[in-house]
């Protein structure tokens, strides 16, 4: 329960912060928003339905690296992950905390490009809508550990996007499987699988990204 | 309560640590002096396990829990308030009667009116109180302050004066100053780095 209650008090304090810094969350929608403007615009007239898909996914995995990029920000630009790190509390309830308030601030993102989506290029059903829930659940919980490493060197906006593009192309191909395949399971299960693998891992190994051994 | 021996800390090349020996029993002030780049920093951050030393061995009594740590940065949210910050750390450390705590503390370094303020608007000075208010907060057996005098005014001097004056004796020390003297008196040892 002590767990839970450390995973609530950070989450709680994540959310607050970037609510409050005013950046994060209005930037995230802007751009989404623009960005799906412009593909609208850029895709020539009679384009199938299969590229919309695809330029749906290139917004939502950069959306995702805009958030993240700033994500520990406030940690970093006064040493506050020193007193984070100090605390007594389990370190991976650091990183759990982080993940939930990225992802929410990606799902308030979606609420907004999803529908816009709908409207510029074509309609979603509820199967793709599950795609993009599970491969929200990915990105954040990835990219949450790739941008605390990021976080950990001199060039963060630069190395983020290094470290995190590769790692999206399962979610990527889970997310646009799931969106026009005639068999949208089988990439559910992918995204679904993506997601517990991937968790776990970055669960287990944020401990070490975040202290000198 | 501290034992250090033939520490060393290198930072590529570079060498800012070499030959620290020494051991601080439970309930000892040690005064740690010395230069701009002599290491003070590095050897606390060392202590409270924030660094990893590059030789030597560096052993501590008190588990994360029991140790305070005032570093060079308050090491709170700018965008939360006095409250907040000390609400969240007075969670993540499991601080009985938490929110009575954190009011005494407040009070004690003459935050309390400032309270519901975010700190972004708070001097630097103000900033340095809460500081020590979040290292104190879960009352910790070990206290490692770095410069705990930067930034303070007269006030806030004397605050803290009185603050180390009554932990002395009965709670382990490790401070580092460039101004010794203020501490002199309650150091039992003392650690000058070259």
């Amino acid at each position: 329960m002590s767990y839970l209650a450390d995973v609530a008090a950070l989450t709680r304090k994540d959310l607050r912060v970037a609510l409050r810094a005013r950046d994060t969350l209005p930037a995230m929608l802007l751009f989404v928003l623009s960005t799906l403007v412009v593909f609208h615009f850029a895709l020539p007239e009679g384009t199938g339905e299969d590229a919309a898909y695809g330029l749906l996914w290139v917004a939502i995995v950069f959306t995702a690296l805009l958030g993240l990029a700033r994500a520990w920000v406030p940690e970093q630009e006064h040493e506050v992950f020193d007193g984070l790190v100090l605390a007594p509390c389990d370190r991976s309830a650091i990183w759990v905390g982080k993940t939930l308030a990225t992802l929410a601030f990606l799902l308030a993102a979606q609420v907004v490009a999803l529908p816009a989506f709908a409207l510029f290029f074509a309609p979603l059903d509820a199967v793709a809508v599950v795609g993009v829930l599970l491969a929200d659940i990915g990105i954040c919980a990835v990219g949450s550990l790739m941008a605390a490493m990021a976080a950990a060197g001199r060039a963060r906006e630069l190395l983020l996007p290094l470290l995190m593009l590769p790692l999206s192309i399962p979610l990527i191909v889970g997310g646009v499987g799931a969106a026009i395949s005639t068999e949208p399971e089988r990439y559910l299960l992918l995204l679904a699988l993506y997601d517990g693998i991937f968790a776990v891992l970055s669960w287990a190994s944020f401990e070490y990204v975040v202290t000198e051994s | 309560m501290i034992h250090v021996r033939s520490l060393e800390k290198r930072f590529g090349s570079r060498r800012v640590l070499s030959g620290i020996d020494f051991e601080l029993p439970r309930d000892g002030f040690l005064l740690v002096t010395g230069a701009n780049g002599s290491g003070k920093t590095t050897l606390l951050r060392i202590l409270v396990g924030l660094v990893a030393p590059t030789r030597g061995t560096v052993e501590v009594g008190a588990d994360r829990g029991q140790l305070g740590f005032l570093a060079h940065e308050p090491l709170v949210y700018r965008e939360l308030t006095a409250l907040e910050n000390l609400d969240l750390y007075g969670r993540l450390y499991r601080v009985p009667e938490r929110r009575e705590r954190i009011g005494m503390l407040l009070e004690r370094f003459g935050l309390w009116e400032a309270r519901s303020e975010r700190v972004a608007a708070y001097s630097r000075g103000m900033g340095q109180r809460l500081a020590l208010c979040r290292a104190l907060l879960h009352d910790p057996e070990l206290l490692v302050l770095d410069e705990p005098y930067a930034s303070l005014d007269e006030q806030g001097g004397a605050l803290l004066d009185r603050e180390l004056e009554e932990l002395s004796g009965s709670r382990t020390l490790v401070v580092s100053t460039h101004d010794p003297a203020r501490v002199e008196r309650l150091a039992t040892q003392r650690l000058s780095l070259a």
